[in-house]
């Protein structure tokens, strides 16, 4: 490990800290206090970092590579099928609106048609990255804007691969290799059999995903080494990206492809909660490059032309943006939120312009100049929704209430099961014959898999892990039922529960009663002690099978379990003051001489005079012995 | 000030609009206790002594329920059954419940009309109501013509608003002890007992 990995390292994470904080106590979001912590360590003011800003961004992008896996990951396809409208609609309508008039403009500025079709396909691309971190950190991504959002997002990032097969039959002579030394297999090739490439290479991602990672992934899932699935998550995503690079296509879109596919697999959770916190250091690191490689030179050189540039680019985004968002009615502020949000050139520009770059599409003085474009309107997106939330909205807004709406990209149940061993099967049997649906977390991938096969709502991964609680929708659902086997398990997801989420009813099975015990000392109200009913219950036979009237001992059954819950209640506190220490099994005895004492002293049952005209009877005994 | 306790039974409470009007906001209403026996005892197993300490705080018993087969939903007959025991409620030293008001306010599909000599029914709802005055006369207590809303499957809004105003008036008079128990007595239906001296007319 070199010095100077440490020492890049250092500053980078040590930007990430200091300035991060500083802007979300400034109410400006993260993504812009990693860009202005990039500005500032740049080579323009501080210096901490030299144009190898250039290669870290490089190596950065991978967080937008994971970025999109995990968007891939998200888009079930019933989920794509049921946004197809708004997808297709809006994004198609932005895209080719901002294209052909980014095309004209270019066109007349004395572009050659080329040149100005690649600059208005690579400036239609908005940021992905910016956009869906600001609006889950907002909050936003339920609402009418978010979800136009990311409709038109995906829309861009899924024509982004078209657009890639595209360029190479634009290029003037594409006998000239670029020489940028990294060789691909597309390089030195006709156009069309670079297209042809692509689309194998695509085919390829699909297929490979269904038929080889997914038994994959299960063997993997047998083997039950948490670390060993976060290292199959980040080969997945690592060999994707490879093989993609190798062919010489945008690995970001190998491994959204990957993610699609995956999304609909039993797996999809715990590869979420696997790859989300190297996405997160990634992507802000990706942020902090975008800030650091910004060309201060280049501004105070042609303070004009770039200065135009961006505003020109920015109006023409935001203006598209806005009809668009007329078209598909969005009301005022959200439409508002909508267009400046999007209004910034994406990451996918950088790929576009460097590889027109390499088709000899576009000069270098033009690629530099439109690469720094791309980075300043993204360090302005975040500006402008803040000034949008601090002066246009508190004047002319009329802030829509977060709805949720049922038929969101990610239906959240209202109930989580944790465990779906033969305690919580039964439970969530009993649930959905009432119309309940609940999300299932549970471990063993081969009862997952044969309970998705059932039709089961069932997700792989580990339920005390915060991550995956909070993707089963531990924020929107109302009850958590711990039902796992294993009662540290149980105890261990408790704990977190309601430390994280203390909105959630929590309601826990209990193996036995020291259990039941532990969970009163943690402050659960709810707990159901799995060998209390079914044990009364039988006792309920025994005693009918003697020959005692059903319905009286029905009633013996109920009277007890009433009993034993509430002695359980009383005894709890209580077994805490013997100062010395006892043994389990010694703490087990002396539990049963306690019940069985009390037992004795309170008969739950024989006390049962319901009905009882014993006494009545005795009484017009007495009167009649009287008279 | 009197304490009123509703003892209310109903199986289908969910599905009941005229219970559910009659009912809305009964928490928060000053010296009125709702014990919704369908809610506290699902299983049918009534804990007597809660019910006990619940009679003994309250001066005034409402046995509310819609009229099933002509009497009450079942769990209601169970509470009867269990927790005026004898030696308590009635019986040798049987006094707890001595000089309590007690009465019926019930729900019914048909009209008062149906509920005659010559009607459809052909008994008054007083005579169906036999076995609950005959209860309460046995426990010592005082028992009062029912208060009740009839023809609730052709209610209109309007009318179901008339009987719920009725209602809040009969417990905002219970409560301020603003009642005669002679001149009750002598109505057959305490919405009658109501009318005249609350102004509320009948629409």
């Amino acid at each position: 490990m070199s010095n100077i990995f440490l020492h890049d390292a250092l500053i980078y994470l040590a930007a990430a800290v200091v300035f991060v904080p500083i802007a979300k106590k400034l109410g400006m979001g993260s993504v812009l206090g990693y860009l202005l912590g990039g500005i500032i360590i740049g080579p323009f003011f501080l210096g901490f970092i030299g144009q190898e800003g250039k290669d870290i961004m490089h190596f950065a992008e991978f967080g937008v590579v994971m970025m999109l896996f995990l968007i891939g990951l998200e888009l079930e396809p019933s989920n794509f099928w049921r946004m197809r409208n708004l997808i297709l609609g809006t994004g198609s309508v932005q895209l080719c609106t901002t294209t052909v008039l980014i095309f004209a403009v270019f066109l007349f500025i004395g572009f050659s048609w080329q040149a100005a079709l690649a600059c208005g396909l690579a400036l239609a691309m908005s940021s992905t990255a910016i956009v869906m971190q600001t609006l889950r950190e907002k909050g936003l991504t339920r609402t009418e804007s978010g979800k136009s959002s990311f409709a038109v997002l995906l829309f861009q990032d899924i024509a982004v691969i078209p657009i890639l097969a595209l360029l190479p039959l634009l290029a003037f002579s594409a006998v000239h290799a670029p020489a940028t030394g990294n060789a691909t297999l597309l390089s030195g090739q006709p156009g069309w059999a670079q297209t042809l490439t692509l689309l194998g290479a695509v085919g390829l991602v699909i297929l490979s995903g269904r038929f080889v990672i997914v038994p994959f992934l299960r063997f993997i899932a047998r083997i039950h080494l948490r670390e060993l699935f976060t290292a199959a998550a980040l080969l997945i995503v690592i060999g994707t990206a490879y093989i993609m690079m190798l062919v010489g296509l945008s690995p970001a879109l190998g491994t959204f492809l990957a993610g699609v596919v995956l999304a609909n697999s039993e797996f999809r959770h715990e590869l979420e909660s696997d790859i989300e916190p190297f996405k997160g250091i990634l992507l802000g690191l990706f942020f902090i490059s975008v800030g650091a490689s910004i060309n201060f030179s280049l501004i105070v050189n042609n303070p004009l032309k770039i200065v135009a540039l961006v505003c020109g680019i920015i109006v023409i985004k935001a203006s598209v943006l806005f009809l668009t968002g007329k078209l598909s009615r969005l009301s005022f502020d959200q439409n508002l939120l909508f267009t400046l949000g999007l209004a910034q050139v994406g990451e996918f520009a950088f790929v576009l312009f460097s590889f027109s770059h390499q088709l000899n599409i576009l000069s270098t003085q033009w690629t530099d100049m439109m690469m720094g474009v791309t980075a300043i309107s993204m360090t302005v997106t975040p500006l402008l929704l803040l000034a949008n939330e601090r002066f246009i909205f508190p004047r002319f807004g009329t802030k829509e209430k977060e709805e949720k709406e049922a038929d969101d990209i990610d239906v959240h149940n209202p109930v989580i099961i944790a465990g779906f061993g033969h305690f919580g099967s039964t439970l969530g049997r009993f649930l959905r014959a009432n119309g309940i649906n609940a999300t299932i977390l549970d471990n063993d991938s081969d009862r997952v898999d044969l309970l998705r096969k059932m039709g089961f709502k069932v997700f792989y991964g580990d339920a005390t892990r915060v991550d995956i609680l909070k993707s089963a929708g531990a924020d929107e659902a109302r009850v958590l039922i711990a039902a796992i086997d294993s009662p540290e398990t149980n105890y261990d997801l408790v704990e977190k529960t309601k430390k994280l989420f203390p909105h959630l009813t929590i309601m826990v099975r209990a193996r036995s009663r020291l259990d039941a015990y532990e969970l009163i000392d943690m402050g659960v109200k709810d707990i159901y002690r799995e060998s209390l009913d079914t044990s009364v219950r039988l006792g309920i036979d025994v005693l009918i099978k003697l020959g005692i009237r059903k319905y009286s001992a029905t009633r013996a059954g109920q009277n007890f379990i009433k009993y034993d819950e509430a002695a359980m209640y009383q005894l709890a506190p209580h077994r805490h003051d013997q100062d010395t220490y006892i043994f389990n099994t010694r703490e087990q005895i002396q539990l049963q001489e306690q019940l069985l004492t009390n037992d004795r002293e309170v008969n739950p049952t024989l006390n049962d005079h319901a009905w009882d005209s014993d006494l009545v009877v005795n009484k017009f005994a007495d009167d009649g012995s009287e008279h | 000030m009197n304490k009123i306790l509703i003892l209310f039974a109903h199986p289908r409470f969910e599905k009941s609009k005229t219970n559910r009007a009659l009912l809305k906001n009964i928490e928060q209403r000053q010296g009125v206790t709702l014990n919704d026996l369908y809610e506290q005892y699902p299983d049918f197993n009534i804990d007597v002594d809660r019910e006990k300490e619940l009679l003994l705080a309250h001066q005034i018993i409402i046995w509310h329920h819609p009229l099933y087969m002509y009497s009450a939903p079942a769990l209601l007959k169970q509470w009867i059954d269990l927790v005026l025991e004898y030696g308590w409620a009635h019986g040798k030293d049987g006094d707890f419940l001595k000089n309590k008001i007690i009465f019926n306010a019930i729900t019914a599909g048909g009209t008062r009309e149906v509920y005659a000599p010559g009607g459809y029914n052909r008994f008054t709802i007083k005579e169906f109501l036999v076995p609950f005055e005959q209860t309460a006369t046995l426990c010592k207590m005082i028992y009062l013509p029912p208060f009740a809303v009839q023809g609730t499957h052709l209610l209109t809004g309007e009318t179901l608003q008339h009987h719920v105003a009725l209602y809040s008036a009969l417990l905002d008079r219970l409560v301020a002890g603003d009642f005669d128990i002679e001149a009750m007595k002598k109505v057959e239906y305490l919405n009658d007992w109501l009318l005249p001296e609350t102004g509320l007319a009948k629409p």
